[in-house]
C-alpha cells in the first residue's frame, strides 16, 4: 500500500501530531516503504490461527474491589505544566 | 582504584561483606570513572550526591553484618525506569523535567537489596532504536573502537546503549536494561558484556515507561553471567501492580551456575544462518557450538521456519502498541507543553515538538495499522503470525533444551551509519526479535572479538521460565570463551 499526502494528513490527525505541509511527501515515502516491508505477511497462511494477544497463558487476575490508592492531589499535580485549584488547566473547551 | 572498578559484583559483594572494602570507596572509584568517561554520554542524569549518601548508609548496614544481596554495589538505572525524586526522561523531550513521585517496582527491589544507583542511563528515545542515536540527549558513544581506525565513533547498540556502555567502561558494576525486541541483548553484544531478557512476566513492568506492553521486559546487564544471575534474582518476582507479572516463585538463578551440561540438547536453527551472514559471526557461532560439544552437550539442528517473518510482525505489533501507549503524552498532566489555540491544537503542537523522528514514525505507522479498515489486514494478521512464530519455538523445545544463535548479524557500526532507511536499521534485531515475540528468555554473552577488535555476542534462548538452564549453559560458555578483552583506554 502506497500512502498519499491526504492519508498521511489523516493519520497524523488521528495521532494528534502536527505535520508541516513540506514534510508530507517525505513521510509518505518513508511510511509507504515500511508498509511495503511489513506486507510480506500476506504470503503467510494463517487460516484457522487465532491472534496471539499475550504470550502469557493466564486468566486476568481479579482483585478485591477496594480503595487502595489515592488522596495525594499535590503529588499528581506536581508535574503538571499548568494547574489551578487542584485541577489541570487546558485551553477552553466549552464556548 | 582501578582494581575496584574491575571487580565483579559477586566479588565486590563478598569483599564488602568481609569489610575488606567499603561501599564509599567502591562508589567513589566509580564516580571518578563517571567523570573521566563523561564524553561517552552514557548518563542522562548523574546523581553522585545521592550515591554517596547511599554508600554511607550501606556501610553502616554492612558494619552491623546486615544488608541485602547487593548491599553497597554501584549500579546504573536505564532512564526508562521511574525513580522517585530523580528526573526520568525516557530520552525524550516530551517528558520535560518529569520527576516521578514513585519508584518502579524493579528499581525499588534493587534499592531494597542495598544497591546504590549512580544515575540514569541513556537510551534510544522511548527505547525505540538499535543504536542509541535517537536519544534527545545525543548519541551514546561505545567505549570500544575498531583496531583499524580508532577515530571512528561506534554505537553501543540500543536501546539500552547507555547501560551497555557504562558497564563496559566500568562506570557501574551492573545496570538495568529493558528489552522489547533486543534492547538488552544487542547492546550487550556490541559492548562485550552479558545481558538477559528474562521470560515475559518474570519482572514487573510497573513504573517502567511503556513502549510495547506485550513485549517489554526488564533485565540486568553486567560483565559476568553470575552477576546477571545475582541481579535478576533481585529484580524478578510477582507484583500485584502488574497483572502480567507471573505469580511464580523466583528460583536461585546463581545455583544453576557450575552445573554440568552433559547430555543437554542445544538447538541450532538453520534459519539463523542466512546467506550473507558475516563470516566472523558464523565463526563465533560455530565456536560456541564446539564449546558446548566439548562440555558434553549435543548440538541438534532445528528449524524455526517463521523466523523470516518475525521482523515484519514486530514492526506492526510494536508500533501499534506504542501508538496506544504514547497517547498519554498530551502536554496536560505532566511533561512538556506547547500552547495551542484549542485543546487539539495543544496536543498536536506538543506532540510534534516533543517526539523525535523515529518515535513519530512509529506512532504514525501504529495509528495506521490500527485504524478502521486496516486493523484486520495488518494488526490481526501480525498477531496470527506471532502465534506461528511462538509455535515454532514450542515445537523446537520438544526436541532441545536450549537454543544457541548469534545475537546480532554484525559487530557494532559507526554512529550515523544505517540511518538512510529505517528498515536497514531494524535488521540489527533480526536474531533477537523472534524470542521477544514468543516471550522467551534470551541471554547474550561475548563469544569473541572480530578481526577488527570488536566484541561479537552469542545468544542463548530458553523455555518459558527456564532461565536456570540458560544461565547454566551461559556459565559453561563463559568459561570456555574466557573473554577478557576490554575496550581500549578502559
Amino acid at each position: 500500500m502506497s500512502l498519499d499526502r491526504a492519508t498521511i494528513r489523516s493519520i497524523a490527525d488521528l495521532a494528534r501530531i502536527e505535520v508541516p505541509e513540506e514534510d508530507l511527501d517525505h513521510l509518505a515515502g518513508e511510511l509507504s516503504g515500511i508498509l511495503k516491508f511489513v506486507e510480506q505477511l500476506a504470503e503467510v497462511n494463517t487460516d484457522g490461527v487465532a491472534p496471539m494477544t499475550s504470550v502469557v497463558e493466564m486468566i486476568t487476575p481479579m482483585r478485591e474491589d477496594a480503595v487502595t490508592d489515592g488522596g495525594y492531589v499535590d503529588k499528581i499535580l506536581a508535574n503538571a505544566p499548568e494547574q489551578a485549584d487542584g485541577f489541570f488547566v487546558v485551553p477552553k473547551v466549552v464556548e | 582504584m582501578s582494581e575496584l572498578v574491575n571487580l565483579t559484583i559477586a566479588d565486590a559483594a563478598r569483599r564488602l561483606a568481609a569489610r575488606e572494602i567499603s561501599s564509599v570507596d567502591l562508589v567513589s572509584a566509580h564516580l571518578e570513572r563517571m567523570d573521566r568517561f563523561r564524553p561517552l554520554n552514557a548518563f542522562i542524569t548523574e546523581t553522585p550526591d545521592r550515591a554517596m549518601d547511599g554508600a554511607k548508609a550501606a556501610d553502616v548496614r554492612l558494619a552491623k553484618n546486615g544488608g541485602g544481596v547487593l548491599e553497597g554495589i554501584p549500579l546504573g538505572i536505564k532512564d526508562l525506569y521511574c525513580t522517585e525524586g530523580v528526573r526520568t526522561t525516557a530520552a525524550s523531550k516530551i517528558l520535560g523535567d518529569f520527576t516521578p513521585a514513585y519508584e518502579s517496582t524493579v528499581s525499588q527491589k534493587l534499592k531494597d537489596a542495598g544497591a546504590v544507583s549512580l544515575g540514569k542511563l541513556s537510551l534510544d528515545e522511548f527505547a525505540m532504536g538499535s543504536s542509541n542515536t535517537t536519544s534527545a540527549f545525543g548519541p551514546v558513544i561505545s567505549p570500544w573502537t575498531r583496531a583499524s581506525d580508532p577515530s571512528v565513533k561506534l554505537v553501543p547498540g540500543g536501546s539500552s546503549g547507555g547501560s551497555a556502555a557504562a558497564v563496559a567502561a566500568r562506570l557501574v558494576m551492573g545496570a538495568t536494561g529493558t528489552d522489547t525486541g533486543g534492547s538488552i541483548r544487542q547492546p550487550a553484544a556490541y559492548c562485550g558484556i552479558v545481558g538477559i531478557k528474562p521470560t515475559y512476566g518474570r519482572c514487573s513492568r510497573w513504573g517502567i515507561i511503556a513502549f510495547a506492553s506485550s513485549l517489554d521486559q526488564a533485565g540486568p546487564m553486567a560483565r559476568t553471567v553470575e552477576d546477571c544471575a545475582l541481579m535478576l534474582g533481585v529484580m524478578a518476582g510477582h507484583d500485584p501492580k502488574d497483572s502480567t507479572s507471573a505469580p511464580m516463585a523466583v528460583p536461585d538463578f546463581r545455583a544453576a551456575l557450575g552445573q554440568s551440561v552433559k547430555g543437554l540438547k542445544v538447538g541450532v536453527p538453520r534459519e539463523y544462518r542466512p546467506e550473507g551472514l558475516s563470516d566472523e559471526v558464523a565463526r563465533v557461532w560455530d565456536q560456541g557450538i564446539a564449546w558446548l560439544k566439548d562440555a558434553g552437550a549435543e548440538p541438534v539442528e532445528i528449524g524455526l521456519p517463521c523466523t523470516r517473518h518475525a521482523l515484519a510482525t514486530y514492526y506492526i505489533i510494536a508500533p501499534a502498541e506504542c501508538s496506544s501507549n504514547l497517547a498519554r503524552y498530551d502536554g496536560v498532566r505532566f511533561g512538556a507543553r506547547v500552547e495551542g489555540s484549542t485543546l487539539d491544537d495543544l496536543y498536536r503542537k506538543t506532540r510534534a515538538a516533543g517526539f523525535g523522528r523515529e518515535v513519530r514514525r512509529r506512532i504514525l505507522i501504529g495509528t495506521y495499522v490500527l485504524s478502521a479498515g486496516y486493523y484486520d489486514a495488518y494488526y490481526a494478521k501480525a498477531q496470527k503470525v506471532r502465534r506461528l512464530i511462538a509455535q515454532d519455538f514450542a515445537e523446537a523445545f520438544k526436541k532441545v533444551d536450549v537454543i544457541l544463535t548469534p545475537t546480532a548479524p554484525t559487530a557494532a557500526f559507526a554512529i550515523g551509519a544505517n540511518t538512510e532507511d529505517p528498515v536497514t536499521m531494524w535488521l540489527n534485531d533480526v536474531f533477537t526479535i523472534p524470542t521477544s515475540l514468543a516471550g522467551l528468555p534470551g541471554l547474550s554473552l561475548p563469544g569473541g572479538l572480530s578481526s577488527d577488535g570488536l566484541p561479537l555476542g552469542l545468544q542463548l534462548i530458553g523455555r518459558p521460565f527456564d532461565e536456570e538452564t540458560v544461565f547454566k549453559v551461559a556459565g559453561v560458555m563463559e568459561k570456555a570463551a574466557n573473554f577478557t578483552a576490554k575496550p581500549q583506554g578502559v
